[in-house]
């Protein structure tokens, strides 16, 4: 246990936690505050004067057949990215944590991505598998695989499930690199002299201690992709086929910016707050207590 | 239940460096080997070897008669005590015991005789279900010997596995690993930089220098014959007095006829005395008393004498002073000489 730090002086600590605290009132509540205000009114079309409607809009969208393939939509989009980046990303470090030669020049070439805007990453993918330019979509066609994201909603799926995770593997990276080199060396060695092989040590040892990592990752990744997925989204597929790959975050921007409803927007992205906050919490709750810290 | 044989090992190190250069020893069945030597002398690396964890770059390691270089540390057959214990954090007390077993694929019930058997052994039982923060240092020893004899291998390994304990506890301990090894019989290399740990435990005591054997064999016969000046003051404490020849007498006056080539004087601070007035043969060196360090049953004096600094054992608590003018005499049969190298001559 670490001692509890008492400063002397009663007014510093709290001038020092100010500006933190202005940034996310400003930033964070406020605009909570105003989404939360807006979710209960609704506007006329023409935006002249808006009427309180209570809990209205809420019902409404929660009864939208639309709004119910969203939330599929998004389970399935951010199970799958945060397996995938978080999987390629253990995998990398392993890997990576092995290299004895110029180790430091794969780690900086794994990080490189992080740096890319979600937008540009979005780009990239776009092309490749660009059904009519695309060059990997053509080693597709050419393996005989029917490749058609633009029509074909499965794949569209897949699209930006892989560039989101893409973007996602080198933070994840990162984080499991420095975790697996907090992992003091003599305990690999020693479960090596008790018999233990590469693999086995991997699944007993390593992975069991890599475990707070691990869990901090599952609640960053999960969050990266409800929220930040969306420039990603909205450069590939723009929500389509349909609304194949119409995740909440999008829906809220189409319904407010593109359609316009402002009160059904609002709720929805109150419901969106809501989800991410009992997410996390049911993380902390229960899958944290799998965990072992040291 | 091996033996183990080294013949010219070598270790160099990746950047270049060579940290064992060529260490041959032959450890008997059941007997207990300490590498003893400065920090950095190699003695981890030589152990490290031993157990599979570092490639052997020259020389070949043999358990039986059988060379085991290609062989990893899993199929060694070996278990390891290591300084700091590398106990496993996330399981508790009884499944770091168990896990070498179960890799190993013993039958559960077999596995739950074993620990429960050696827990006893260690007096561990009611610890089983406890993690290995939950415990206190000398808990954590005990629970990492309990994992490396749980096992039974064929070798034991320990790389200084008492120097995290208070002093009275590595005394318990000492005494402790000393009884298991012998019970066990289990063939063992235990490395420590404590001299008197590697005096009491030791069958066989190899002191070490700078990736080299100094000297080998029963740690008495080191302890009264050291081969060199550097085993001279590495073994026994306070280290053996060094003084050159050509400023030391007999007491009676006569220049001291020293073997051919010995041109240094050694004597230990237990075989010296000191009178008033010097008597009989042997050595005696004018000295002035310049410090007392009463430790109970016993009492050193650091005397100056013949430009130098000597230390003499004196029994129960000491009366002199600081200041005080004396004779170290010391009996010839008791007296080392070396040569300009530093080896033993005569
Ligand atoms: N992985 C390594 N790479 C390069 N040199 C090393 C490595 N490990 C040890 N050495 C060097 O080899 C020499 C012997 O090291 P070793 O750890 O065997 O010493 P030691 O006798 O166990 O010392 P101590 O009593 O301090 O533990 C030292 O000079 C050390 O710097
Ligand atoms: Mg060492």
């Amino acid at each position: 246990m670490t001692p509890r730090v008492v400063f002397p002086n009663k007014i510093l600590p709290y001038l020092l936690v100010a500006p933190q605290l202005a940034i996310t009132l400003v930033f964070f509540y406020w605009p909570a505050s105003q989404a939360l205000y807006q979710s209960m009114l609704r506007e006329d079309p023409f935006g002249l004067k808006s009427q309180f409607v209570w809990f209205d809009n809420f019902k409404k969208v929660l009864s939208d057949p639309n709004y119910i393939n969203s939330i599929e939509v998004t389970a399935i989009f951010s199970i799958s990215t945060a397996m995938l980046s978080m999987v390629a990303a253990l995998i990398l470090a392993v890997m990576a944590d092995k290299v004895v030669r110029s180790r430091n020049l794969y780690r900086t070439l794994l990080i490189w991505p992080y740096a890319v805007a979600p937008a540009i990453a979005g780009m990239l993918w776009l092309f490749l598998f660009n059904p009519s330019i695309g060059s990997l979509a053509y080693a597709l066609r050419w393996m005989g695989i029917a490749w058609d994201p633009l029509l074909k909603g499965d794949q569209a799926m897949v699209l930006v499930v892989m560039a989101a995770a893409w973007k996602q593997i080198s933070y994840n990276f990162l984080f499991f690199v420095a975790g697996l080199q907090a992992i003091p060396k003599a305990l690999i060695e020693a479960a090596a002299i008790d018999g233990a092989r590469e693999l086995k040590r991997f699944w007993t040892i390593v992975f069991p201690l890599l475990a707070p990592t691990t869990f901090f990752l599952l609640v960053v990744n999960t969050v990266y992709a409800f929220f930040d997925t969306f420039g990603i989204i909205h450069a590939v597929t723009g929500g389509g086929p349909g609304k194949a790959t119409e995740t909440l975050v999008y829906k809220v921007y189409n319904d407010g910016f593109v359609n316009l409803i402002l009160g059904d927007s609002a709720a929805q992205s109150v419901i969106l707050m809501v989800i991410v906050i009992a997410l996390t919490a049911v993380q902390f709750r229960y899958v944290e207590r799998k965990v072992h810290y040291g | 239940m091996a033996t183990v044989d080294l013949k010219d090992v070598r270790k160099v190190y990746a950047g270049g460096v060579e940290a064992v250069k060529g260490v041959s020893i032959a450890i008997p069945d059941k007997a207990l080997c300490v590498l003893v030597g400065p920090s950095g002398c190699g003695k981890s690396t030589l152990l490290r070897m031993i157990a599979g964890l570092e490639t052997i770059t020259g020389g070949t390691c043999a358990f039986d008669g059988k060379v085991v270089n290609a062989i990893g540390p899993t199929e060694r057959d070996i278990a390891m005590v290591f300084q700091n214990y590398a106990l496993y954090p996330h399981m508790k007390v009884y499944d770091n015991m168990a896990y070498g077993l179960r890799n190993r694929g013993t039958p559960k019930d077999e596995i739950e005789r074993r620990v429960h058997e050696t827990a006893k052994i260690l007096e561990l039982s009611h610890l089983l279900e406890r993690r290995p923060r939950e415990l206190s240092g000398g808990q954590r020893q005990r629970v990492a010997m309990g994992r490396a004899i749980v096992r039974n291998p064929k070798v034991f390994l320990f790389d200084e596995p008492l120097s995290n304990l208070d002093a009275k506890l590595r005394g318990q301990m000492r005494v402790e690993i000393k009884n298991l090894q012998r019970s066990l019989g289990v063939t063992s290399v235990y490395v420590t930089h404590d001299q008197l740990e590697a005096m009491t435990l030791a069958d066989i005591l190899v002191v070490m220098n700078a990736g080299q054997v100094e000297q080998l064999g029963n740690p008495l016969d080191i302890y009264e014959k050291p081969a060199s000046t550097f085993v001279a003051s590495f073994i026994g404490a306070p280290p053996m007095n060094l003084l050159p020849v050509t400023d030391v007498k007999f007491s009676d006056g006569t220049v001291i006829s020293a073997p051919a080539q010995a041109t240094t004087l050694g004597f230990r601070p237990e075989d010296a005395d000191v009178t008033q007035r010097s008597s009989g043969d042997g050595l005696a060196l004018d000295a002035t008393v310049e410090g007392v360090e009463p430790v109970g049953a016993e009492s050193f004096l650091y005397c100056a004498a013949a430009g130098q600094r000597v230390v003499v054992r004196v029994a129960g608590r000491s009366s002199h002073e600081l200041g005080e003018k004396l004779t170290v005499t010391a009996r010839p049969e008791k007296l080392h000489w070396f040569d300009s190298n530093g080896k033993r001559a005569g």
